[in-house]
This record gives structure tokens, C-alpha cells and sequence, in this order.
């Protein structure tokens, strides 16, 4: 099972080091593995020094593919974290 | 000090971070790295266990990390981050795997694999032109340093091990240091490197724990169980002190201890001299958060809001929203006392990357401040509408820096008029009587003071960067800084000037800069005639307390010697004097070096 979905950096600070952990550490309860994917760069998604160095400020939009049997739901899961700034007020 | 017992005696001195005095013993964090040698690894046996090895050094830093976290002290739980981030650089694949993978494919030993990863790392992140990210490489260093030591079979010199009240005395102290510490059993911190603004100034003055920085020599000089003597007041550390200077130590920890309650305890009261003049006393401050601690030691307004941090946080600038929030926070929690803005104070270096401009020779005399926002008038004005708009919901002053004539006084109020005009014509509330001043900071502008008094409604002395220009003195150049003189006749008649064209317009002038919370030079600036002073907010407990006992009128004709003295030394020895008669407590508190 694959999922692709385009998303899109809303919190003002980028995607930091709070931000990757979040992402790595939501991806750590799924079996699917996700690849992050910005300007024909794609790396992959447990690593957070490897999201770092796509080095992404607010409003840039990454590929997020997901491949696993439980893809669906850590796309949704991961979707709200991206909606919601990734718990960040601004 | 002339008795021989005290040959044995040895004096540094560093940059005083949090105040007070500290007398116990040394213990060293040695940091020093192990060295790491490359092996060929011949059989395959060999190289799994290897592997294994590796994997049980990367198991035993992370007990040892999430120990540390739990037993972290609730005051420093916010930093725990850190320590999260820690943990996952720890299994990253980047790391953890590509080590593995080396140690495999390359039949290396493990501290070879490692730094060769680490390298690689090290070289990727080089390249990332977001200086915050490409910073996050410590991260890595830190942890790698961990599965170093592990893997030589060090136990690791652990900070939570301590089990006797110490001085700590390290190189530089890394954040999972400073959060490991058994915070109960360090009485004080010094340290090489650092100054006010690194990261264990920020730990130390969290854990309110006396701490000197950027010693230089300290750990080739004290050794494990040293006898100290840290104040944190002056930046004096004495290693091996005689029974003299310890008993004479101890009496000015226990006055300083009484001093600084009794002072805190009259914070709210006015700073008002033995004459009847009362003399504002304000704050500069970097962040929202600060806003708080201002209220708290009595500040009077916030004399200078410095607004850079919005825009270093991420690449993508601030939006007006976002700065507009943060403004009008500061304005409510401080109303009804004034807060002045000061407009972005960066240098176009810092925007390279989104802007490409190229990188400057020498950023002090480069594009930055007010230069940089008048040649970017569209992100000046986004910051210019979140002001005025901020306007509305508090006293909120603006305030242009690095002004060096009145063209660019004339070029940036009309920018300003630009931007009330479309307030005006979209029905947006501001402040329409808001106030305008300028940072005297260049010795041009003070030449000039007279004439541009006519455009303002206000000055503020910046003289951090006025002593630096006018003494052409690169205050971060190590072999210059010695000249940086507060004291230097030629600075105090430059404020001189500046206060007498002021008062002759009949606009307000204060002055903000670290000359405002030197206790010796307090007396200097009132004696200057300045309306109000700014500082950081911890200073401001002293400040009032000193300016209650000094009277307006003494301050006036002693300025009138001062102003004649020709060197910068004799300066400070004529007010160090005068300042030792008049605040009596301030040297028995250890506040004045001796």
C-alpha cells in the first residue's frame, strides 16, 4: 500500500528540530515507513537529521509518500500534524 | 594586598554572568577527546562483533540519556527537548545506521566508522545555508562524543555523579551537561569560553547560580579540588586563596546574600535621588517572555525593544500578524508605562540567503538597520504597520537605529507617513500622536545632534555601538577589546553634547547600553542630565538602589570634574573613588572590583 500526499509548512518557525522530531517520533507508531520529498530530493522520514538538511521554512510544500500497510492512517495522522503547525501557536 | 602568603595565590579574570560569591572546591570536567584510531578488521568474526560493540555503546548512552531526563529537575524540564532530540540523532540512520553500515562494508573498527559518519554529516550540514540547521551539527558532535567515550570504555565522567558541593569548572559546558548536573550540588559555574549571552550565562541565571564565562585559561590553570573563589559580581576567580582572602570572601557572600534581598525588597519604589529627582529606570529587552521579569524588578517601561529575534528564528520573515501579536502583548502587560520599539537592527549579511546580498567585508559599516530598511522599504513597512497597529492597544514609542544624518531621518518618517496614510484610509486604529525617536549611535549623529533634535520627539544613546564607532574599537576582537573604554573622555562629551542638544530642543534623552547597569557609572549619568536610564532588567534592583542614595546636585558638580579629566583611566579612578564614599555598600558587597 502506497500513499502520496503534497503538504505544506504552516507554523512560522519551519521545519525545525521540534518540528522533525514530531515527525519522526509519530512515525515510530506506525509500520509504514515515509519518505519527504522537496525538490527532487526525497529522504527518509525516521531520520530526523535527514528531514533537517531539506531545510524547509514556513509555506514550502514537500511530497510525503508512505509505503507500508498502515499507510492511510499515518498519512491522516501526519496531515494533522502538519495542519495543526505541528502544535506550534504561530 | 602585600603580605607574601599570598604569592601562591592565582587571580583570573572572566565576564561575570549571575552575581554572587562562591567559595569551594574545583571539579573539572575534562573534555578532552579520545583519541580514535583507524583498524582493519581481517576476519569477519571480527567485524560482527564489531557491530555488536557498536550497538551496545549506542544502548548504553541512551540509558544514560534517558536517565538524565528523568532525573532532570523540574526547573529545567523545558530544556528537556534537548535531550529528546538527543535520543533520536542517537538512532538516526544518518548515524547510527551509516555506522553500521561502515563497520560491515568497510571492515573498520567502530570509532573510525563513527567519525566517518560524523564527517559526512558534518559536511552536509555545512552546506545548509539556514544558519539555525546548519547549527543542529553540535547536536551531533554532542552525541557522537557519548558513543565515544563509550565505546573506550570509559564510564563516562558523569555530572550527576557529583557527590559534594563543587565549583564546576569546564571548557564550555554543553546543554545535556548543564541539564545532567545535580543541580543541588553546584555552587558555581566558570567556564574558558562563552560570554553574556551563551549558553551557560542562560543556564546560570535560570538555576540563579554565580557563574564567571570566557576565563580563557581556566582549565589549564585550576586543578580537580582546587580551592575557588568565584564572584560572580565582578568576574574575579581565585584559585588556591589564602586564609585572608577567604575570610574576607566570606564576609562579602554573606553581605551580598543580605544586599541583594534588601535591595529586591525596594524594587517597587521610584528611583529618586537624596534632592527629590526622580529618574526613570527601564528595560531592554530581547523577547515577549522577558516582559514579565521587567514588571518584577520595578522596571518603569521598556526603554529599548530590540526586534530582531522574530526575524533570525526562521528563514521566512515574520508576518505582520505575527509581529503585530507580539508587540501588543508587550504593550498591555507593560501599560500604562511606554515601551520603545526599536526598528529591525540587522545587517543585510544576516538575509544573504533570501535576499542575495552578497557577504560584507566589514557589516558594522555595512547594509544593516536603518540602511537595510530603507533600501527594503516593503519589509520595513510590514514591521511599521505591526508597530502602529500595536499602537493602539498600549504607550508604544518608535525608535529608528544607526541613524547617521537627518536624510535618513526624513527618508524613514516618511515611510512612517506612508504607512499611517493607509491605516488611516482603511479604517485601522493607532496611536496618531505616537512618539518618534532615534538611537544616537554614530558619531555623525551626534555632531549633528542639534539639527536632528529638530525631527524627533526623542533620543536614546545606544552606547554600546557609540563607544565601538567613535573609539573604532571592534568590541568581539579579543586584541582590541582592552580600548573599549566607557570612561573615554571623548564618549563622555559626546553624550554630553547630545543631552545639552536635547534639552535645548526640549526633547526627552536617555541612554540604553550596558553603561547604564555599571554601578560606577551611575553616578556619571546623572550627573550628565540624561531622563531616563535602560537596562537589563536583573540590574534594576541595584540601579534604583544606588541612584536613592547619590544627590542630583553632587552628581552635577562632579561631572563638572569628571568632564576635565584627560584619560579614561583617570576617569574611572576619580569615580570609583568618589562612588566608594557615596554607596559605601556597594564595595563591601563585592559589587566594585578592588
Amino acid at each position: 500500500m502506497e500513499s502520496i500526499k503534497t503538504l505544506k509548512i504552516r507554523n512560522s518557525l519551519g521545519l525545525h528540530a521540534r518540528a522533525a522530531a514530531k515527525i519522526v517520533e509519530l512515525g515510530n507508531r506506525y509500520h509504514a515507513r515515509l519518505f519527504l520529498k522537496k525538490d527532487g530530493q526525497e529522504v527518509d522520514g525516521s531520520s530526523i537529521l535527514s528531514i533537517l538538511t531539506l531545510s524547509c521554512p514556513k509555506d514550502t510544500e514537500m511530497e510525503a509518500r508512505i509505503v507500508g500497510a498502515d499507510a492511510e492512517q499515518f498519512m491522516e495522522a501526519l496531515n494533522a500534524l502538519f495542519e495543526e503547525k505541528f502544535g506550534e501557536k504561530k | 594586598m602585600t603580605s607574601d602568603s599570598t604569592a601562591e595565590e592565582r587571580r583570573l579574570r572572566g565576564v561575570p554572568v549571575y552575581p554572587g560569591v562562591v567559595i569551594g572546591k574545583a571539579h573539572l570536567v575534562d573534555r578532552s577527546r579520545v583519541k580514535i584510531m583507524y583498524q582493519y578488521l581481517v576476519n569477519d568474526d571480527r567485524v560482527q562483533s564489531e557491530a555488536r560493540r557498536f550497538e551496545t555503546a549506542v544502548r548504553t548512552v541512551e540509558k544514560q540519556l534517558l536517565a538524565i531526563k528523568n532525573e532532570m529537575p523540574g526547573r529545567v524540564k523545558e530544556h528537556s527537548f534537548i535531550l529528546d532530540s538527543h535520543l533520536l540523532i542517537l538512532k538516526d540512520s544518518m548515524l547510527y545506521g551509516s555506522t553500521l553500515d561502515r563497520i560491515l562494508a568497510e571492515k573498520i573498527n567502530a570509532e573510525w566508522a563513527l567519525k566517518k559518519s560524523l564527517e559526512n554529516l558534518k559536511e552536509i550540514f555545512r552546506q545548509i545555508d539556514d544558519e539555525y540547521i546548519s547549527n543542529r551539527i553540535s547536536d551531533v558532535e554532542n552525541v557522537t562524543e557519548r558513543i565515544m567515550r563509550t565505546l573506550a570504555g570509559e564510564p563516562g565522567q558523569s555530572l550527576s555523579d557529583i557527590d559534594q558541593r563543587v565549583i564546576i569548572t569546564a571548557h564550555d559546558l554543553s546543554p545535556a551537561d548543564t541539564t545532567e548536573l545535580n543541580i543541588g550540588k553546584v555552587m558555581g559555574f566558570i567556564t574558558d569560553v562563552g560570554g553574556r549571552t551563551s549558553h551557560t550565562a542562560i543556564m546560570a541565571q535560570a538555576l540563579e547560580i554565580p557563574a564567571v564565562v570566557g576565563l580563557e585559561k581556566a582549565t589549564a590553570l585550576v586543578d580537580d579540588n582546587d580551592l575557588l573563589i568565584v564572584d560572580g559580581s565582578t568576574g574575579d576567580v581565585i584559585i588556591d586563596p589564602d586564609e585572608e582572602t577567604i575570610i574576607r570572601y566570606q564576609e562579602k557572600a554573606l553581605q551580598l546574600e543580605k544586599y541583594k534581598s534588601s535591595i529586591a525588597r525596594k524594587s517597587h519604589l521610584p528611583a529618586q535621588t537624596v534632592d527629590g529627582h526622580r529618574v526613570p529606570i527601564t528595560a531592554n529587552i530581547e523577547f515577549l517572555e522577558e516582559v514579565a521579569a521587567v514588571r518584577e524588578y520595578g522596571g518603569e517601561g521598556i526603554g529599548l525593544y530590540r526586534t530582531e529575534f522574530l526575524y533570525l528564528r526562521s528563514r521566512g520573515f515574520p508576518t505582520e500578524e505575527e509581529l503585530f501579536e507580539d508587540y501588543r502583548e508587550v504593550a498591555e502587560i507593560m501599560y500604562p508605562f511606554p515601551v520603545s520599539i526599536r526598528t529591525l537592527d540587522l545587517g543585510g549579511d544576516k538575509f544573504a540567503s533570501a535576499l542575495d546580498i552578497s557577504k560584507e567585508m566589514n557589516p558594522a559599516l555595512g547594509l544593516r538597520a536603518i540602511r537595510f530598511c530603507l533600501n527594503e522599504p516593503e519589509i520595513f513597512k510590514v514591521q511599521l504597520r505591526a508597530i502602529l497597529r500595536a499602537s493602539a492597544h498600549g504607550k508604544i514609542q518608535l525608535m529608528f537605529p544607526m541613524i547617521s544624518g537627518l536624510q535618513e531621518i526624513i527618508a524613514a518618517k516618511q515611510i512612517l507617513g506612508e504607512v499611517k496614510q493607509e491605516l488611516e484610509e482603511k479604517g485601522i486604529e493607532y496611536d496618531r500622536e505616537i512618539k518618534v525617536g532615534i538611537m544616537i549611535e554614530v558619531p555623525s549623529a551626534v555632531i549633528m545632534a542639534e539639527i536632528l533634535a529638530q525631527h524627533v520627539d526623542f533620543f536614546s544613546i545606544g552606547t554600546n555601538d557609540l563607544i565601538q564607532y567613535a573609539l573604532a574599537i571592534d568590541r568581539v576582537n579579543e586584541h582590541v577589546a582592552y580600548m573599549y573604554q566607557p570612561f573615554h573622555p571623548a564618549i563622555l562629551k559626546m553624550i554630553q553634547h547630545v543631552v545639552e542638544m536635547a534639552k535645548k530642543a526640549g526633547i526627552a534623552v536617555s541612554l540604553c547600553g550596558e553603561m547604564a547597569s555599571d554601578p560606577l557609572c551611575i553616578s556619571v549619568l546623572l550627573g550628565l542630565g540624561l531622563d531616563a536610564l535602560s537596562m537589563n532588567a536583573r540590574t534594576i534592583p541595584l540601579v534604583k538602589n544606588i541612584i536613592r542614595q547619590l544627590s542630583m546636585e553632587q552628581a552635577r558638580t562632579e561631572f563638572e570634574k569628571v568632564i576635565c579629566l584627560p584619560t579614561a583611566s583617570e576617569v574611572r579612578e576619580f569615580i570609583q573613588d568618589r562612588t566608594r564614599e557615596l554607596v559605601p555598600e556597594l564595595a563591601q558587597t563585592g559589587y566594585l572590583s578592588e
